[in-house]
């Protein structure tokens, strides 16, 4: 049996499905099943390398700077398609004593990426004990030469992540994605959150980085992610909040967001029908 | 020495007539002219310390480690020829990673089960010798704190104390008093430093450094050298306890 879900076709005729978390059913080494029957080739299906796409995948993560440091956001879904199918997943992962990586995308992928980040921190930190330790810059430069090698080889690690830290006094905060792209900004999120959530990142905290209290930036963080609840339907409203400060990473445990779902009782629809 | 000129201790790879094989007795020799080595399974830990010797003043204080780290919980202390130690240290390294590729879980100190075949395998060819050096693996893995001993011809022991070295059999009635089960990690920190101390033999060897590594709870297990507060305290009072010992 075909156990790969895109494989299966959709139920309705689409070319993609505007819902789905990646482009359904194109395939570069798919054999894909032609109307009449007969097994088609497409251009690929003789290359080496497979062109994968995610799977299990991970929604937004959001980070923003503030007075002490990065703080750093994620919810604990885990989605199989548009199917929430594992509700307990951390998606922030520290790295060494100063770093906090956060992954949305393939989890896959993003498990793999934390077995290579942990032997890293082994092989340049714990064994050499050389007075040299990686910090959140080194964490991302790292992170960017991986990324860019595997979509290089065409066989990308299908995440978008964000590395936070703060080491000897400065606050780091970057972007890498599938691709090896980077920028840097005060206030950075993926997936969906870079639509919806970064507007109001931008708004509540540019020009304020070093003002910030560590409450006023998890509140910020928590309507962010309010917002995406409401809106991205790949996203759950258990979350986990890290911190990072010179005094190091810490990652809450699984929080609960308070949502108000009063407004929706009039609207045909959403509330009981009363007509 | 009977063996010498008989020619059997030419090649790792003879045997003497009476079943004796010379070139792994002499390896044994390189560990015996090397300093102290020691390693302290208590409670909830693992201590080892070394006497490193230091041949010249003009060395940089702290160069030359004899204490590895092989593992975030791993340590490793190699008495005898430091190169071959390094080496060891080295092939452990990759011993463990592998295991952490494969089986996505912190080596087990068994390891050392499998670095022993590579210690005995350098007894059996010609074209290779046999390493100088006794290495002592101490840990904290799922099943607690344990040390290995690995000798030049492969065999290893697990301790509850382990001595190798120049000062070994001293060393080795000192830590057969103390109730090492029963000690905790920072005791025995203590107990490593005046044991080493006790053992260096000022008439022979003008200068040594001693090395502190510990791991345990106090550690949250991660093997990490001594920190220098503590470092301090213990070569401290292990100087007072040798002149009361005098």
């Amino acid at each position: 049996m075909d156990h790969f879900p895109t494989n299966w076709g959709r139920p309705k005729y689409d070319s993609f499905d505007t819902h789905a978390t990646y482009p359904i059913h194109n395939r570069g080494h798919a054999q894909s099943a032609a109307s009449n029957g007969a097994v088609q080739h497409t251009h690929f299906s003789h290359s080496k390398s497979a062109l994968r796409q995610p799977i299990v995948t991970g929604t937004s993560v959001l980070a923003i700077k503030y007075k002490d440091g990065i703080m750093m956001a994620a919810d604990n879904l885990a989605s199989y398609g548009s199917l929430a199918r594992f509700k307990g997943v951390q998606r922030l992962h520290p790295v060494g004593d100063y770093t906090v990586v956060g992954a949305s995308g393939d989890m896959s992928d993003f498990q793999y990426l934390q077995h290579i980040l942990d032997g890293l921190v082994i092989s340049e930190e714990a064994n050499l004990q050389d007075g040299h330790t990686l910090g959140p810059a080194e964490i991302h430069e790292y992170l960017s030469q991986v990324m860019y090698q595997r979509r290089t080889k065409m066989d990308p690690l299908w995440n978008s992540l964000l590395v936070g830290g703060v080491k000897d006094g400065k606050r780091f905060l970057a972007f890498v994605d599938l691709l090896g792209v980077t920028y840097s900004a005060s206030t950075l999120a993926t997936g969906y959150g870079a639509y919806i959530a970064q507007p109001l990142l931008r708004k509540a905290v540019e020009g304020r980085e070093d003002t910030l209290t560590e409450h006023e930036a998890r509140t910020i963080l928590e309507d962010a992610l309010r917002v995406l609840f409401y809106r991205d339907a790949r996203s759950i409203n258990q979350y986990q909040i890290a911190t990072i400060t010179a005094n190091g990473a810490d990652i809450s445990g699984s929080l609960k967001l308070e949502t108000a779902w009063g407004f929706a009782e009039g609207i045909r629809g959403y509330g009981a029908q009363t007509q | 020495m009977t063996s010498i000129g008989t020619g059997y201790d030419l090649s790792a790879s003879t045997y003497s007539p009476d079943g004796r094989i010379f070139q792994v007795e002499y390896a044994n020799k390189a560990v015996d002219n090397s300093g102290t080595v020691i390693g302290l399974r208590v409670k909830d830990g693992v201590v080892l310390a070394v006497e490193k010797l230091v041949h010249s003043k003009l060395l940089v204080p702290g160069a030359n480690r004899r204490i590895q780290a092989i593992d975030r919980h791993i340590g490793l202390a190699s008495s005898g020829l430091l190169a071959d130690g390094r080496h060891i240290s080295n092939r452990a390294r990759d011993e463990a990673a592998n295991y952490r590729d494969n089986y996505r879980e912190l080596a087990p100190l068994k390891l050392s089960d499998r670095l022993s075949l590579y210690v005995q395998a350098y007894t059996l060819y010609s074209s290779v010798r046999p390493f100088g050096c006794s290495t002592i693996l101490g840990g904290v893995d799922k099943n607690g704190p344990s040390i290995y001993v690995i000798e030049p011809s492969g065999v290893f022991y697990g301790y509850h104390g382990a001595a190798v070295g120049k000062g070994r059999q001293l060393a080795k009635t000192e830590l057969e008093k103390l109730k090492l089960s029963e000690l905790t990690l920072r005791e025995a920190v203590f107990e490593a430093a005046r044991i080493i101390h006790l053992v260096h033999d000022d008439a022979k060897e003008k200068e040594f450094e001693l090395e502190l590594s510990w791991i345990g709870d106090e550690t949250n297990g991660r093997h990490v050298p001594v920190p220098k507060d503590l470092f301090e305290e213990a070569d401290r009072k292990a100087k007072e306890a040798l002149e009361n010992f005098e």
